[in-house]
């Protein structure tokens, strides 16, 4: 299947801990030398505040859009030198961050560079079954952290 | 003897069949008599190793969390069309309405306010299923072998996002008394005023 688009998952616990995580990234394109892929990390770490704010907001689990990085500085170079949007090379990396937050507070943080609200809700809710199967097992011990 | 005592013990099936587990809804009942024995052997070898009857509501409350913790997801799944509950008194009807259903096939007798203490509400189960057989030791009345449904409460409302206390009392039948956190309280007022 190929994928387009840079996507990075992560399941939080929690403590705000990293209970899984996972990158998509397009398979037939090369590797750029500049690479802000460390920052994923960062990102979806910082947007946790924001995702336990809204959680409260709303009985839905998804949250669609919680956060952007770089959003709004992208596009101020743009309207101030046309042909300069490369003055940087981090302003490049633009990521929109959703999330979901399961019954059991467990959330479900996506990081993704195009928009795609229905597939990333369907790809939340398959994962979000994934990990219920896996956490009913009575002989894991805790699932929370 | 068949007693409703629905999806109790399936997690524990389930594992037979992991790879195939269907999320919809399960009707399946568990014999009482074997939930009866279960659950007695679960309270010997907590009384094996434990002190005093506080360390015997501990240990039960302990397994009971381990159901509370996994039965949230799959209720919430099954009963709640994947709606997440924010409010207080929603979560408190959740626990009274669908876990109680779930586990016990019917309500919970009541649900009070205490009256001195908003952070503290108790919910009344004249005949508790897990007491149905448990016969208190005259010297050691204060015994309520419900605390492992306390832990199931426990855990239920700890993990959607409401920190509590929850202990079995014998009051009225058993009256589970549960003890809210006041970060919870508060939320709940912002939440309110909004």
């Amino acid at each position: 299947m190929a994928v387009s688009g840079n996507y990075y998952f992560a399941i939080v616990g929690h403590q705000d801990n990293p209970m899984f995580e996972m990158e998509f990234v397009p398979t037939n394109k090369e590797p750029k030398k500049e690479d802000h892929r460390h920052l994923n990390q960062f990102i979806a770490h910082a947007a946790l505040d924001l995702v336990d704010e809204s959680m409260w907001t709303t009985t839905s689990m998804y949250l669609r859009l919680v956060d952007k990085f770089n959003e709004c500085s992208s596009k101020q170079v743009n309207k101030q030198h046309p042909s300069k949007t490369s003055a940087s090379l981090l302003l490049c990396f633009l990521r929109y961050v959703s999330a979901f937050v399961t019954a059991g507070r467990i959330r479900l943080i996506c990081l993704h560079d195009v928009k795609n609200d229905d597939g990333i809700k369907n790809f939340f809710m398959e994962m979000y079954e994934t990990y219920i199967k896996v956490g009913i097992v009575r002989f894991r011990h805790s699932i929370c952290t | 003897m068949r007693t409703a005592l629905r999806n109790f013990l399936s997690p524990t099936k389930l594992v037979l069949r992991c790879g195939g587990i269907s999320l919809s809804r399960g009707k399946s009942e568990v014999s009482g008599t074997a939930f009866a024995l279960l659950f007695a052997e679960m309270v010997q070898y907590s009384h094996n190793r434990v002190q005093s009857v506080a360390d015997l509501h501990q240990k039960l409350s302990e397994l009971g969390q381990h159901v509370g913790v996994r039965m949230v997801e799959l209720l919430f799944v099954r009963e709640r069309n994947y709606k997440r509950e924010t409010k207080l008194l929603s979560i408190l009807l959740f626990v009274k309405g669908t876990l109680w259903k779930s586990l016990f096939g019917k309500e919970a007798d009541k649900l009070d306010r205490a009256t001195d203490d908003e952070r503290t509400y108790y919910l009344i189960e004249k005949e508790p299923l897990v007491n149905r057989f448990v016969s208190v030791p005259r010297d050691k009345s204060s015994i309520n072998c419900a605390a492992f449904v306390a832990g199931i409460i426990e855990a239920t409302l700890n993990s959607t996002g409401f920190p509590a206390k929850v202990t079995a009392l014998w009051h009225m039948g058993t009256a589970f008394m549960i003890k809210f956190d006041d970060t919870v309280l508060v939320r709940d007022r912002q939440l309110e005023g909004r």
